[in-house]
């Protein structure tokens, strides 16, 4: 029989998200379902805007450079952590469930403060240059010399967004608060490779030689496997464990 | 109310705001920073393909200095910027990348011996010294004749921003992030903070300080295709604007990128082109070399821009469901290169077009990326109107881009910008002037202000979206106020805005939502946007030439005879339906550089009578000095160094040069 040729209807997708804002003493944690016509190239930053605007005007997200750069916009998308941004509904099936990553401090919805967590580990490990006499470097003569080599693998473990998909995809991080995370243990491996960092592998111990750092890593690879830069989170994790050990 | 003090204020978690901090801290003055966002993901992040600072290490870059950097810059702007704000900058830019070393920045690095480059779409071999090897070396850009762009990759940006708010958290400055500024609290001509709103919780504060600075980046987003981040709404400046005594430099001076990926309009870095990546039109005909036979693919990117447009109406465009785009080829730089060099742009083209740059090729469109007017200051960065207020960055117009800015001078001039204000703003503590003479009275008055206002928009009685107010200003913006602008098209764009506008004082919520609201904060950041669109497109369509980024096709010609000249946008009554405009000439008698052709472009503009007297003075002046050294004849054509602070003025070493 001959096939009458019918235009594909576009699907209609199914977006259900863990809904909650703490604001309001009213709110119960609960699920939503919203219905939306899913568009050509559409990401999961424009179907949670079109949500927004023409849905519920109070759903909360956080998206900024909406190009997976930034960091902002990481969720728990059909069960895995992910940014949302460059998400598309496409790769999904039509029911899609969106929650909070977990680990963080809930503003609303999908919204959680990685800022302040971030911030948190970054003074605990103190995630800068340790120089001496920093500021009376001469900003005038040539700079120092550095292996090019060096600096391109500096640039790879400096790739990290801080967008807390390895947080939440942690088993340590979801029982220990303190613990820093691959995140954390990873910007550590970053400054140990540094010639310009002059902390010693004995201070590095000071900052992650407990449970609240490199040995409580259980090495469930959640945080590689989930990493959107795809950052080599475990082999730095046991790179780092093995200096500490020898501490 | 709760009211915070601190000596001085930071608007704006980028690098600017970051680096102005650290400089103010340092001088011993307390520092907040505001930031709408956790620090590290503002808008500097995005910053990909390199920072324009004139180190010379490379092969490409042999011979580069402070001279050409500058002259490279003020033919970009079209000479309507500030030539010697663009001294200072030039002068300190390689100083701005030398400290961001020494805090851990990792710069790619010279690599001594043979390399293949592309250049021309021809493959050749270059051979890099002993003496430079792991010296920063530096990439290729669009409008420059050296190869000055220092980069990481192309995570440029990102790299920068995470040295600089590591080094101010180790500076201990403490960000209060999802903070917005809502207005600054000022009286008799001083500003003295600001009010603020949590964007978590919704609470209104005032933070008081002697020193106030907006460093708030662009607002690209009064356009519907951008490449800017969404938060990139333009509030600082218009905080600004409405204390009805600041003004607004050049606002209709907006830059266009010409590679914005189609349709979302996300940026593919400059360094695409700069290292040897094509432009190809519907038939894969490499177009440029036919419009501009000189620099091709690298013009300034308002020149590329327009090209690109003009070829696409001549019907060269590649149609496509989401309307007509050229492609962008980088496939002949290989792999390797994609792989270590742009591998932040093959990341963007995978997830977000599902191709490989290695063997495809990216749909492109100019969109939307830079806003090169903003809050008119002094080459210190001080508002000339409202005493107290300061800006830097992109939110400020001190005036280094005129009507275009060149690739790589944004990144550089948020750091330099910051390492000047930030001392600006210790002087003015530190200065009589700096002392607060301020009553809580003051700040209530302003506090309850706001709230009125918030509380006025939950209970307009309206029934306009202020979604869909955004998205009709956006269109409007897009479609009228874009590369190719015209009187009419102009005409209407202010009509229809005036319209939003008004439109935008009925706005009905439909939400009422504890905490931030969501909708609360896009109706009232919609209102004031609308008053930035209006400056931006009033602006233009008094301007009644083509300079730079600014295209009149009923007015094609750059008119140095009329339009030597600033625009300066006021809002002097909170209730008009447009912008005050002022205009400040720019004096050629004073220029370095007197106005001529840009090396690319339109050839054709209107002289003025002062540029044959200036160069005449010039040469004249070359003539008696000859054999003196370049430093020496520069600062007798247009002495600067006196207005950098004093540690910044020493000159600027470079391979070959004696300690």
């Amino acid at each position: 029989m001959k096939q009458i040729p019918v235009k594909q209807l576009a699907r209609t997708l199914h977006i259900q998200i863990l809904r909650h804002n703490p604001c309001d003493p009213q709110s119960e944690p609960r699920l939503q379902t919203f219905e939306l016509e899913e568009a050509d190239a559409m990401t999961l930053f424009i179907a949670l805007s079109d949500i927004r605007e023409n849905q519920d005007p109070s759903l909360q997200f956080d998206f900024v450079c909406r190009a997976g750069i930034c960091g902002s916009c990481g969720m728990i998308i059909n069960g895995r952590p992910g940014l949302a941004c460059r998400t598309l509904t496409k790769d999904l099936p039509d029911r899609i469930t969106l929650a909070p990553l977990p680990a963080f401090e809930l503003i609303g919805d999908l919204s959680v403060n990685t800022g302040k967590w971030m911030r948190g580990m970054s003074e605990q490990l103190e995630t800068w240059v340790h120089s001496q006499g920093l500021e009376q470097t001469s900003i005038d003569s040539l700079e120092t010399t550095m292996e090019p080599e060096l600096a391109e693998q500096l640039y790879e473990l400096e790739r990290c967004i801080e967008c807390g998909c390895c947080i939440a995809a942690c088993g340590t991080a979801q029982m220990r608060e303190d613990f820093v995370g691959a995140v954390g243990l990873n910007q550590i491996t970053r400054f140990q490779l540094d010639p310009r960092d002059e902390r010693s592998d004995a201070d590095y111990y000071q900052l992650v030689g407990d449970d609240s750092g490199v040995f409580g890593c259980m090495t469930l690879l959640g945080c590689e496997d989930m990493c959107p830069k795809q950052l080599p989170l475990a082999t730095q994790i046991a790179f780092l464990r093995r200096r500490m050990a020898s501490v | 109310m709760q009211i915070i003090y601190t000596d001085v204020l930071v608007i704006g978690g980028g690098l600017a705001g970051q680096r102005a901090a650290i400089g103010a801290k340092r001088r011993g003055h307390d520092v907040i920073v505001l930031s709408l966002v956790p620090a590290k993901r503002s808008h500097s992040s995005a910053a990909q393909g390199g920072m324009q600072a004139s180190l010379g290490n490379c092969l490409g870059a042999a011979g580069d200095n402070e001279d050409i950097h500058f002259t490279d810059t003020v033919r970009g702007s079209d000479w309507g910027a500030d030539q010697q704000v663009v001294r200072m900058f030039a002068h300190t830019a390689p100083k701005a990348i030398r400290e961001l070393t020494a805090w851990g920045v990792p710069w790619n690095r010279v690599q001594r011996g043979d390399h293949e480059i592309t250049v021309n779409g021809e493959k050749q071999t270059v051979t890099e010294a002993d003496a430079a090897h792991g010296l920063i070396t530096s990439r290729n850009f669009g409008g420059t004749q050296k190869w000055r762009a220092c980069y990481v990759s192309d995570g440029t940006g990102h790299a920068m921003l995470y040295t600089m708010s590591n080094q101010a958290i180790a500076e201990n400055i403490p960000v209060h992030e999802r903070m917005e500024a809502m207005a600054l609290i000022h009286e008799d001509g001083r500003c003295c903070g600001a009010i603020v709103r949590n964007l978590m919780t919704g609470e209104l504060l005032a933070y008081v300080a002697k020193a106030t600075c907006i460093a708030t980046g662009g607002f690209g987003r009064i356009y519907r295709v951008s490449t800017n981040a969404v938060i990139n709404e333009g509030m600082g400046a218009a905080i600004a604007l409405e204390t009805g005594i600041a003004t607004l430099g050049n606002m209709e001076a907006i830059q266009f990128h010409p590679t914005g990926i189609s349709p979302a309009g996300i940026l593919v870095t400059e360094g695409c082109r700069g290292d040897g990546g094509l432009l190809l039109d519907a038939r894969e005909h490499r177009f440029m070399p036919d419009y501009e036979a000189e620099k091709a693919e690298l013009a300034s990117r308002d020149v590329v821009s327009r090209r690109m447009e003009e070829h696409i109406a001549a019907g060269h465009g590649v149609q496509s469901r989401f309307g007509e785009h050229l492609w962008l080829d980088i496939r002949l730089l290989g792999k390797q290169h994609i792989n270590t060099n742009l591998r932040e742009v093959k990341e963007i083209c995978q997830y977000f077009l599902g191709i490989d740059p290695v063997t495809q090729l990216i749909p492109v469109r100019p969109a939307q990326h830079y806003s090169m007017g903003g809050v008119r200051t002094n080459h210190r960065g001080e508002s000339p109107q409202l005493r107290g207020l300061f800006s830097a960055g992109e939110s400020a117009c001190w005036d280094m881009h005129g009507f275009n800015r060149l690739g790589g001078n944004s990144v550089a001039e948020t750091v330099v910008a910051g390492m000047i204000v930030g001392e600006t703003m210790a002087d003015f503590c530190d200065s009589p002037s700096g002392a607060l003479n301020i009553s809580t009275a003051l700040v209530e008055k302003f506090g309850r202000h706001q709230q009125q206002l918030l509380s006025g928009i939950s209970d307009t009685g309206g029934s306009e979206s202020a979604f869909e107010l955004l998205r009709l200003m956006q269109e409007t913006m897009t479609g009228n106020v874009g590369i190719f602008r015209h009187g009419e098209r102009l005409q209407e764009a202010v009509t229809t805005l005036q319209s939003l506008q008004q439109r935008s004082q009925h706005i009905r919520l439909r939400s009422s939502a504890a905490g931030a609201n969501p909708e609360l904060v896009a109706a009232y950041r919609v209102q004031r946007m609308l008053k930035l669109a209006q400056c931006v497109a009033y602006g233009a369509l008094q301007r009644t030439e083509s300079r730079g980024a600014h295209f009149r096709a009923d007015y094609p010609q750059r008119n140095d005879l009329e339009w030597m000249r600033r625009t300066l946008a006021r809002w002097p009554d909170d209730n008009a339906m447009q912008p005050t405009l002022e205009y400040e000439a720019l004096d050629i008698m004073n220029m370095e550089i007197p106005p001529g052709w840009r090396g690319y472009g339109a050839k054709d503009y209107i002289e003025h009578p002062d540029t044959a007297r200036r160069q005449q003075q010039i040469d004249s002046v070359l003539q008696r000095m000859e054999g003196a050294n370049r430093h020496t004849q520069q600062e007798t054509l247009m002495p600067f160094k006196h207005l950098l602070p004093p540690h910044l003025r020493g000159n600027n070493q470079r391979l070959g040069d004696e300690q």
